[in-house]
């Protein structure tokens, strides 16, 4: 019961309990629109009332019944030539690779009828262990309506053919009199594609590759003597970040959370693994990063140098190595990290999420005194996700002002969106001769261009990778192109004078590496081809003494000033697929908003400029201006940011993405500034926040509901007192009965079931859940998961099935307001993923007036749309919320455009799972059609299903394989041997008390804390702060 | 399709490991037995039948009734991995056959084995061995259904005859009430009785009775269940379609393929036994024997000009399913050992197919509740019948193992 103490909020509002948020609290979906205004949408958008709707009914009804009186003639079209291996209603699955810029997994993609429906982990890599949301939602950006159909030469469709002669002649002129071409493009990952651009530049030799990143690391580079090393989180004991999102969006999120993960995985067994790595994390705003660490910090980006500074000091003073001369910064906890990091020498990992090769080279600096090149970081191994560089960037905008350049193709490259310099670029654009764009669509940067020659979509594609030293991986397309788009590889043989098929170009440029085509058709069958590589134990040589001298000269130790901090969230990225509406209605990890961005401030600076935060989604518009420019955007207090800093994400912001994107929130790029050359995510110039009057509303998913002060629905513990305890931090609920207490689970009024077959369930472990939400895109994709927008998720009306819930906590009394205040400067976080809990003492169930909803034999809780009538009794019985009702007909009507109201856009649908019409509840099925089709599989194969080939689509797509799903009545499943340890130990149902027996288990959140925080030191630390 | 390509060419190199391994199996259990004749017919009707009768039968080739005897076996194993090859090595046989039948080429079956040819044999000697109790079969089954329909004919005569008989018991019945009741209730000599006259009697009555309430009421009441019996009965109707046989745009007869030449479904279905859907078959099935087999026919034409122009043929479906229910056909066929026609009903007398079927899920539900569960030779049930056991003495139905549930085909 030690939770008493603790208190759980989801958001500011319900921390203070305003008037506003209690109103809004009991209802779970909002208001049903009554009014004309609101009433609107009631029959898909036209303006109705009752008799309208009375008069739509009647015609309704005759229409039903006339067309009730013959069935319409179905077509059924076979193939003309079926290919051997594609089977109508069977899945094919192929290797391929997901690359977007520096962004890299290596997937399987599931076809279905020739039609890519799914992207799933390539179990195979020894890279890519999990999948982000970007990945998931890269299949909807295949099946986008607003890419480019074919070339376009001055805005004007054009055939290929003759784009190809005109760009020709205008190459051959500008190079016979030695003008400047460049090809400007984010990293490229394919060697292949290195070459065929060398090929280019043999052809016309003014021609140099211009490589940049929108969300650059070239700093980071620099320091380590031009490559990025490999990091191996899994090894560390200590790990400290300054400002790295690493579980997110900095270098490989993916890979480093599954690293991250297998150092935070602890066993309730006799002898079960209790050791977790402990992890810090200094930062700016509240990252997803941040949140998962179990100590944290904040300062504010004038600072950062400083404070990578303070720890190189403190690190080599414990370990007798000369410090270097630095103006000292306080942060909490910096010495008790440098006290981690030094104990567990050789097993410590420190990074840095700057782009300042100063601040890098102290970075390396400090791993080098730890020992951690050749254990936890490895430059023997070097990463290519990030090969951009800023300063080449830098002059080529800077040539382009000068009128020096002469032709320039923008590869997949837009850097009049997501460059600082983007507008001076755009500026510049006219001045050059000739301009080629590939990208898939007529962008910021493509419609400044003369010629639009679009590349396909990489799952239309042949391409190669090389993610790391000596592992490659490959793309082949699972798919024709759709519209009239080339592969920029062709294109560039093409202008190039060569035979511009890629596809032989790539073949044989492998057989003849691989030693054949056999050995071809077996790397492009597996996905993958890996060398492996040594670990090396070489540390780059840094300049301590200059980057002290630099750091001291950028950065200061205190400023009173307003500062802004640029971020990347980890579900939209860099802004390169903002047009994927399943991207924009994923809710970002830590502050739940979709639909845009926001500045956000901490609690006291809002307090300080006077900013008000009113309830639930509505607040106010603020004017941020730094340096002159200014955006308006609204603002959203948030918790454990640094005081007196706005922070605004990039990737939104976007004018010529599509219909989903464009006007979605202010684009952040302009405001990034410079620092040593390098870009710096962040602005320490004059920076102004101040409110419109104008209130502006946000589209928000985490006061939805409330765990109405409920004490079971997470629970906590500290590393030390799970030792001693593996039940510590368990809330086990007593009920007091005639006879004395009894536990809450022996009370019941049910018979319960039996289950012969299978009873499936599910164990999530708080622990190692980093809330990044892949699983809630990849359930969007498999269950064909409505997208509502903006205006529907402000209405509650979002249909996901799963969500992942954030809560924020701190051990203040409820009454000591100074206290709370506190902590809400920096709070705790837990994330917790919340779907259907398969109760098998199902609320729903008994409340469903038409058998709607009912339990099955196997333990699932089955929702059936087409008997169900819609009264919602079951969503208001549900304890966890999970219930979504279907209020319109999201795949047919205008209103909802958000790809699925075309053709094209529905290709995307699983053909395995209804699409639910209007007027329906819906929710989590656990994945039932996977679970019948593994059933269908073993029963061909005449044998029981095994462990883990039956996987719903959120167990499968988590990166730390926090979800564990299988059969509980499979002795051997590994969720059978996990129960019967942790049903001793930390496993917990939600809302326990209630005693709905979910199938779901919770395992406990355990974080690396010192074991006793006395309230009284948080009080004196709290008086210090203020 | 470029990613097809290379993936076949994986696929393929997979197929042959899987295929060596199971020529690796049979090499190690030769002896000609039951099982390999039923290999053999395995293999026959899945590859050979399309073509070949096990009778003397020609049906796009030769049949092959005696073939073990007509011909050595090495030459059979030949011909049969490799038809061109014989063809162009001079053999006088296969050179008079290549004529005989319009210089039309066999398909070569280089991946079957000896083994496997032979136990093919097994099966066509199988066929034409007993040859006298297998045309009594044939007869029977051919002769049992005219049976059952002259029965079928007999049994409505009867009906009909007996009903005659009871309408004209009935008649007479009333015609002795009638008199009877005349006789005992009017006398004869009263004015009355002879000066009414028969229909105004009738028409009096008429009234007394239109006055009568309960008979107002009655009739109301038998009036208002009629029409609502058949409102429910239309209302329970709509959306039925079974004996829905549109016509086709390709008259193919079912009756021809499957009955006549006993075509096993799975050759032209392919996804009957594998997937969701059985599948229509695309034009290159057809074209497997029709490059040779009456080509000149105007509708095998249509296939050719199908195939030309790149368009493919618009079959009209017979049988659909709403949306919102999911059927899976290699559950019933391949895991539940269900024949086609338990649903489709005698497709292979169909010269034009029809929805035998109501495909209701009403009809759906009967049968999981009536059929038993195929759990022989199966481990996936061995559990659930040991635990079904226990409790119950009826075998394992569907409706046990939640054939009744919905997510069972709703999700």
């Amino acid at each position: 019961m030690e939770n008493n103490t603790k208190r759980y909020w989801r958001g500011l509002e319900e921390l203070t309990n305003e008037a506003e948020f209690v109103k809004y609290a009991h209802r779970e979906f909002g208001d049903a629109p009554t009014t004309d205004e609101k009433g609107e949408a009631i029959i898909d958008g036209t303006n109705t009332n009752r008799r309208d709707f009375l008069k739509v009914l009647g015609f309704g009804v005759s229409a039903v019944t006339l067309a009730a009186c013959e069935a319409p003639v179905k077509k059924t079209i076979p193939y003309l030539n079926k290919p051997e291996d594609v089977e109508p209603t069977i899945a094919n699955w192929y290797a391929s690779t997901f690359t977007d810029g520096g962004d890299y997994a290596s997937v399987l993609v599931k076809t279905r009828e020739g039609r890519p429906i799914k992207i799933e982990v390539n179990p195979q890599s020894s890279l890519t262990k999990g999948i982000s949301a970007r990945v998931h939602a890269s299949v909807l950006s295949l099946y986008d309506n607003e890419k480019l159909k074919g070339a376009l030469i001055a805005g004007a469709s054009a055939d290929w053919k003759v784009a190809d002669k005109e760009i020709i002649s205008e190459l051959t002129k500008v190079a016979a009199k030695g003008g400047q071409i460049r090809i400007v493009s984010n990293t490229i990952l394919s060697p292949t594609t290195k070459k065929v651009i060398s090929e280019f530049i043999a052809k016309y030799p003014t021609t140099q590759l211009v490589t940049y990143d929108a969300n650059s690391l070239s700093g980071l580079a620099q320091a380590n003597g031009g490559i990025l090393p490999s990091f191996d989180f899994s090894k560390a004991k200590t790990i400290v970040s300054i400002g790295a999102d690493f579980l997110g969006t900095w270098l490989s999120g993916d890979e480093f959370s599954e690293q991250w993960a297998k150092t935070r995985r602890v066993s309730s067994a006799e002898g079960g693994n209790k050791e977790m790595s402990r992890h810090y994390q200094f930062e700016t705003i509240m990252s997803m990063t941040g949140a998962n660490s179990d100590y944290r910090a904040t300062y504010k980006p004038s600072q950062e140098g400083l404070v990578v500074a303070s720890l190189y000091n403190a690190v080599a003073s414990k370990l007798g190595a000369t410090t270097i001369a630095t103006s000292t910064v306080k942060v909490d906890h910096l010495d008790k990290a440098a006290a981690d990091l030094v104990a567990t020498k050789g097993a410590s990992l420190v990074v840095s999420g700057s782009n300042d090769p100063a601040v890098q080279s102290i970075i390396v600096a400090i791993n080098s005194l730890l020992g951690s090149y050749g254990t936890t970081i490895d430059a023997g191994s070097p990463v290519n996700y990030r090969s951009g560089s800023d300063s080449a960037m830098n002059s080529f905008i800077s040539e382009a002002k000068a009128g020096q350049i002469a032709a320039v193709i923008f590869y997949n490259a837009n850097p009049v969106y997501n460059h600082p310099r983007g507008a001076e670029l755009a500026e510049a654009l006219p001045k050059i001769g000739l301009t080629i764009s590939t990208n898939d669509r007529a962008d910021e940067t493509g419609s400044l261009c003369k010629y639009s020659t679009p590349d396909s979509h990489y799952l239309e594609s042949w391409n190669d990778s090389e993610p790391k030293k000596g592992y490659f991986s490959f793309i082949q397309p699972t798919i024709l192109t759709i519209f009239k788009t080339r592969q920029a590889q062709s294109s560039f043989l093409t202008w190039a004078g060569l035979n511009g098929d890629y596809a032989t170009y790539l073949e044989n440029s492998w057989s003849a590496i691989l030693g054949g085509k056999v050995a071809w058709s077996k790397v492009l069958h597996d996905g993958i081809y890996e060398l492996g590589s040594t670990v090396s134990a070489v540390t780059p040589a840094v300049n301590l003494a200059e980057a002290a001298t630099l750091v001291a000269k950028n950065y200061k130790a205190t400023s009173d000033k307003m500062e802004l901090a640029i971020y990347e969230k980890v579900i939209m990225g860099s802004g390169s697929q903002a047009n994927n509406p399943w991207l924009q209605e994923c809710p970002e990890p830590v502050s739940k908003a979709c639909w845009g961005n926001y500045a956000t401030v901490s609690l006291a600076t809002a307090k300080k400029l006077a900013l008000e935060q009113e309830v639930e989604l509505d607040t106010l518009e603020v004017e941020v201006t730094v340096n002159g420019k200014s955006v308006k955007l609204p603002f959203i207090v948030q918790p454990g940011q640094a005081n007196d800093t706005v922070a605004i994400a990039i990737g939104y912001g976007r004018t010529k993405a599509g219909k989903s994107a464009d006007g979605v929130g202010v684009n952040a790029y302009p405001f990034a500034s410079v620092v040593n050359g390098n870009i710096a995510y962040f602005n320490v110039g004059d920076v102004q926040v101040k409110a419109t009057g104008e209130t502006a509303k946000i589209a928000r998913t985490q006061t939805h509901n409330t765990v109405m002060a409920r004490e079971a629905v997470v629970q906590e513990t500290v590393l030390g007192a799970y030792k001693k305890n593996v039940e510590a931090g368990r809330f086990k609920p007593e009920i007091s009965t005639a006879e004395g207490k009894k536990s809450a689970l022996d009370i019941t009024l049910w018979n319960g079931h039996k289950y012969n077959n299978h009873a499936w369930g599910m164990v999530i472990d708080l622990n190692t859940c980093t809330g990044c939400s892949a699983c809630v895109v990849s359930c969007n994709a498999e269950n064909n998961i409505a997208v509502v927008g903006r205006q529907e998720v402000i209405n509650r009306r979002e249909m996901h099935w799963m969500r992942i819930d954030r809560y924020y906590s701190s051990d203040a009394d409820v009454e000591d307001v100074k206290g709370l205040e506190y902590a809400s400067e920096n709070p705790e976080v837990v994330f917790q993923p919340m779907l259907c809990q398969h109760c098998n003492n199902a609320p729903c169930e008994t409340v469903c007036p038409v058998l709607a909803t009912t339990h099955s034999t196997e333990g699932l809780n089955q929702m059936t749309y087409n008997r169900c009538i819609g009264t919602r009794y079951c969503a208001n019985n549900c304890p966890y919320k999970v219930r979504r009702f279907n209020w319109f007909r999201y795949y047919q009507t205008d209103e909802y455009d958000f790809h699925f109201n075309n053709d094209l856009g529905r290709m995307v649908i699983n053909p395995d799972v209804t699409v639910r019409s209007r007027g329906v509840m819906e929710k989590c099925s656990m994945c039932v059609q996977r679970i019948q089709a593994g059933k269908l599989e073993a029963k061909k194969e005449k044998r029981r299903p095994k462990d883990g080939e039956i996987q719903t689509a959120c167990s499968q797509s988590c990166p730390t394989n926090a979800i564990t799903f299988g059969d509980m009545n499979d002795e051997t499943s590994e969720i059978s041997k996990l129960l019967a340890v942790e049903r001793k130990g930390r496993a917990f149902g939600v809302i326990e008390e209630i005693n709905v027996k979910p199938s779901i288990s919770y395992l406990v959140k355990i974080r690396n804390k010192d074991e006793v925080v006395k309230k009284e030191e948080a009080k004196a630390e709290h008086k210090e702060h203020a | 399709m470029f990613c097809y390509k290379t993936i076949m060419i994986t696929m393929k190199r997979l197929k042959i490991v899987a295929l060596t391994a199971v020529l690796g199996f049979f090499a190690a259990t030769v002896n000609v037995n039951a099982q390999d004749v039923a290999e053999g017919e395995q293999i026959f009707k899945n590859n050979c039948a399309a073509c070949h009768n096990t009778s003397d039968e020609t049906l796009v080739g030769p049949g092959l009734k005696g073939i073990g005897e007509r011909r050595p076996l090495d030459w059979i194993v030949k011909w049969v991995h490799n038809p061109q090859a014989v063809i162009a090595s001079g053999d006088k046989y296969a050179n008079d056959l290549f004529k005989k039948f319009n210089q039309a080429q066999m398909t070569a079956y280089p991946n079957y084995s000896e083994d496997q040819i032979k136990s093919v044999i097994a099966y066509i000697d199988a066929q034409a061995a007993p040859a006298a109790p297998v045309a009594g079969e044939g007869g029977a089954v051919a002769t049992t259904p005219a049976e059952g329909s002259s029965n079928g004919g007999m049994m409505q005569y009867i009906l009909v005859a007996l009903l005659g008989v009871m309408i004209l018991v009935l008649v007479a019945l009333l015609s002795i009430v009638s008199s009877l009741s005349k006789l005992a209730s009017v006398d004869p000599n009263s004015d009355e009785a002879k000066n009414v006259p028969f229909f105004q009697k009738i028409a009096e009555n008429g009234k007394k009775l239109a006055a009568n309430s309960a008979f107002k009421t009655g009739a109301a009441l038998l009036i208002t269940l009629l029409i609502g019996k058949a409102t429910i009965d239309t209302a329970y109707g709509v959306g039925i379609h079974q004996g829905y046989a549109p016509e086709q745009p390709i008259q193919f007869s079912h009756k021809l393929h499957a009955g006549q030449y006993e075509i096993n479904c799975n050759y032209c279905h392919t996804g009957v036994y594998k997937g969701k859907g059985a599948n229509i078959p695309s034009a290159n099935i057809c074209m497997n024997c029709h490059n040779v087999i009456k080509r000149e026919s105007p509708e095998i034409q249509k296939i050719y000009r199908s195939l030309e122009n790149d368009e493919p043929i618009q079959w009209v479906r017979v049988h659909n399913l709403p949306d919102l229910a999911y059927f899976n056909h290699s559950q019933h066929t391949n895991v539940g050992g269900l024949e086609c026609t338990n649903c489709h009903g005698e497709i292979n007398k169909m010269e034009v197919v029809e929805q035998r079927s109501s495909l209701t899920m009403g009809w759906c539900i009967d049968c999981h509740r009536k059929t038993e569960v195929n759990t022989k030779d199966n481990a996936y049930y061995d559990k659930l019948v040991e635990l079904h056991n226990k409790e119950n003495k009826e075998p394992l139905k569907v409706q046990n193992i939640g054939g009744l549930e919905c997510s069972k085909c709703h999700y």
